[in-house]
């Protein structure tokens, strides 16, 4: 029975794969105890993610594959978030982060780049209620400065609408970069420097920690993440915050990436054995 | 008799190794025929006792074919500041081999002058011991001229620590200025590791997948390479499949690269 639900909820295929992935993941979380000591010490296999980032490749490749146009698959891409995002949060992962735009990405075509943001506007729009009904607070980080009007009104409005939310936390990486994003910590820690707030000498991980955009959340530091479509990079997504977290990189394309392979993603960081630096 | 015998084995293996040696410059030749990467970068997982020196062993064969094969930049990750919080006597013996090695590299017959090498040190070298530091001191003055390759050594090293020193200098020589002229660049030219491109490839052994602290700020596009084997176990085919894996991408990076463009 609790196959099936869960069949029908995360909308993946019955199948004893499924089942087996399903039960072995269930249980490593019902197994799960609180490592004491300091951070640092080794984490036991079997513990779920709290922060979960996304690096959302293989949409052009893919409409490519079947012969349709860019657009297309930045479509088949958005269909597939809109779809999988509240499952996300299953088993207790408290923040997911999607990068869905890379400052990178502004060199792509005009029209395409055009689409993409029109499409942003969509889904806010037409997900709002549900992310709200599920209690997903919302946070856009990234540069501001090139978004389009509509699309930056619509995001404040949805940070708003969400922000007392606490269980599960959606970040969307908007024309982010991650060294843009230690730039703009270095350049705070250097605004309160100047203003005699702290001693440069105080700068240290703690304060950059503070500063930098993830610190929008609880977990600001991903356990895992994901990169789609075999490409084995981390492309200027979460650079400082990935510095211990375990890299996942499936050949899938990202608009097939649907709950067996999320199961998947999940199944694999249980079995890694997270260090930290000191001998297992 | 058995002095014939011993001339005939020295002879045979004296002629293995030309093979050995000759179909490796072969393959080599073969490689080249793509891109190459000029900048490769490796974490080793640290074991124990006579596993650290014959990783150190698996490091300079490791070397030798990077250099051969005509990469110009290696830098290796030998010690973390986080593995100072291992035991104590581990951290000690640990530094002691290091030590050793470091003076090992100012013989003649070593591989720094056989290929040109110019050693850096890169980290926090202060939480060396007096001993430690001072021979990786006089290593990096004695290659400051040689300019053919580069070997880059992570020791006392976090890429964070990195970060953190790079936006200090940056805020000092800024603060009296407005904050707004901090630029990307500022905090490029003041990270240790800008004394080398970014890394083509970055290669970590024993199958883990994580980043581990090292060269988060320069490996935003790299290509990462995770082979199951040991640091001790790795070796040339490791080397060969990771630029193999690296051309294969390599055409379609650079062409998303130039539709950004």
């Amino acid at each position: 029975m609790p196959c099936l639900f869960v069949s029908w909820r995360l909308r993946v295929p019955l199948s004893i794969t499924n089942i087996r992935r399903f039960i072995k993941t269930a249980a490593s979380q019902c197994n799960d105890k609180e490592e004491s000591g300091t951070t640092g010490e080794k984490e036991k296999g079997g513990r779920m993610p709290k922060h979960v980032a996304i690096i959302l490749d293989g949409n052009r490749r893919w409409a490519e594959k079947r012969g349709l146009g860019p657009s297309q698959g930045q479509e088949a891409g958005a269909r597939t978030v809109m779809e999988n995002v509240k499952d996300y949060f299953s088993m207790g992962i408290n923040t997911v982060s999607l990068f869905a735009f890379s400052t990178e990405n502004w060199g792509r075509p005009g029209d395409e780049v055009k689409y993409i943001m029109d499409m942003f506007e969509k889904i806010v729009k037409s997900e709002m209620p549900n992310l709200r009904r599920y209690g997903v607070k919302v946070s856009v980080i990234g540069k501001r400065t090139n978004i389009p009007e509509p699309l930056l009104h619509l995001i404040g409005e949805a940070e708003e609408a969400t922000k007392n939310n606490k269980e599960k936390q959606l970040i969307v990486a908007l024309d982010y970069s991650g060294k843009f994003d230690i730039l703009q910590a270095c350049k705070s820690l250097a605004e309160m420097a100047k203003n005699g707030l702290i001693n440069v000498e105080d700068i240290d991980e703690n304060l950059m920690d503070k500063e930098l955009m993830t610190s929008c959340s609880e977990f600001p530091n991903p356990d895992l993440l994901i990169r789609t479509s075999g490409e084995q990079r981390i492309s200027n997504f979460y650079l400082w915050q990935s510095a211990y977290t375990e890299l996942y990189f499936p050949s899938v394309l990202w608009p097939d990436f649907g709950g067996a392979e999320y199961f998947e993603a999940l199944d694999w960081y249980q079995k890694r054995q997270r260090r930290f630096g000191l001998r297992v | 008799m058995v002095d014939q015998i011993r001339h005939m084995c020295v002879g045979i293996n004296q002629i293995l190794e030309q093979i050995h040696g000759f179909s490796r410059r072969c393959l080599f030749r073969v490689i080249s025929m793509g891109p190459l990467p000029i900048h490769l970068a490796k974490k080793q997982d640290l074991e124990d006792g006579s596993g650290h020196k014959a990783g150190f062993s698996a490091l300079m064969s490791m070397l030798q074919y990077c250099y051969e094969l005509g990469i110009k930049y290696v830098t290796v990750y030998a010690f973390s500041i986080d593995n100072f919080r291992r035991k104590p006597e581990e951290v000690r013996s640990l530094m002691d081999l290091m030590l050793e090695k470091i003076k090992s590299l100012l013989d003649k017959e070593s591989i720094v002058h056989e290929y040109g090498i110019h050693v850096y040190f890169i980290g926090n070298l202060a939480l060396l011991s007096d001993q430690v530091r001072a021979a990786a001191e006089e290593v990096m003055q004695a290659t400051a001229e040689n300019s053919r390759v580069g070997l880059l050594v992570c020791v006392a090293y976090n890429s964070t620590d990195e970060i953190v020193q790079a936006v200090k200098k940056s805020c000092v020589t800024k603060l009296d200025r407005d904050m707004e002229t901090i630029q990307l660049v500022d905090i490029e030219e003041n990270m240790q590791m800008s004394v080398a491109p970014d890394p083509d490839i970055l290669i970590r052994s024993s199958g883990e997948t994580r980043l581990s602290n090292f060269l988060l700020w320069q490996t935003g596009s790299s290509q990462l390479f995770s082979p199951d084997a040991l640091w001790p176990e790795i070796g040339l085919r490791h080397l060969v499949w990771a630029i193999l894996n690296f051309q294969k991408s390599h055409s379609y990076f650079e062409k998303k690269k130039k539709k950004q463009m």
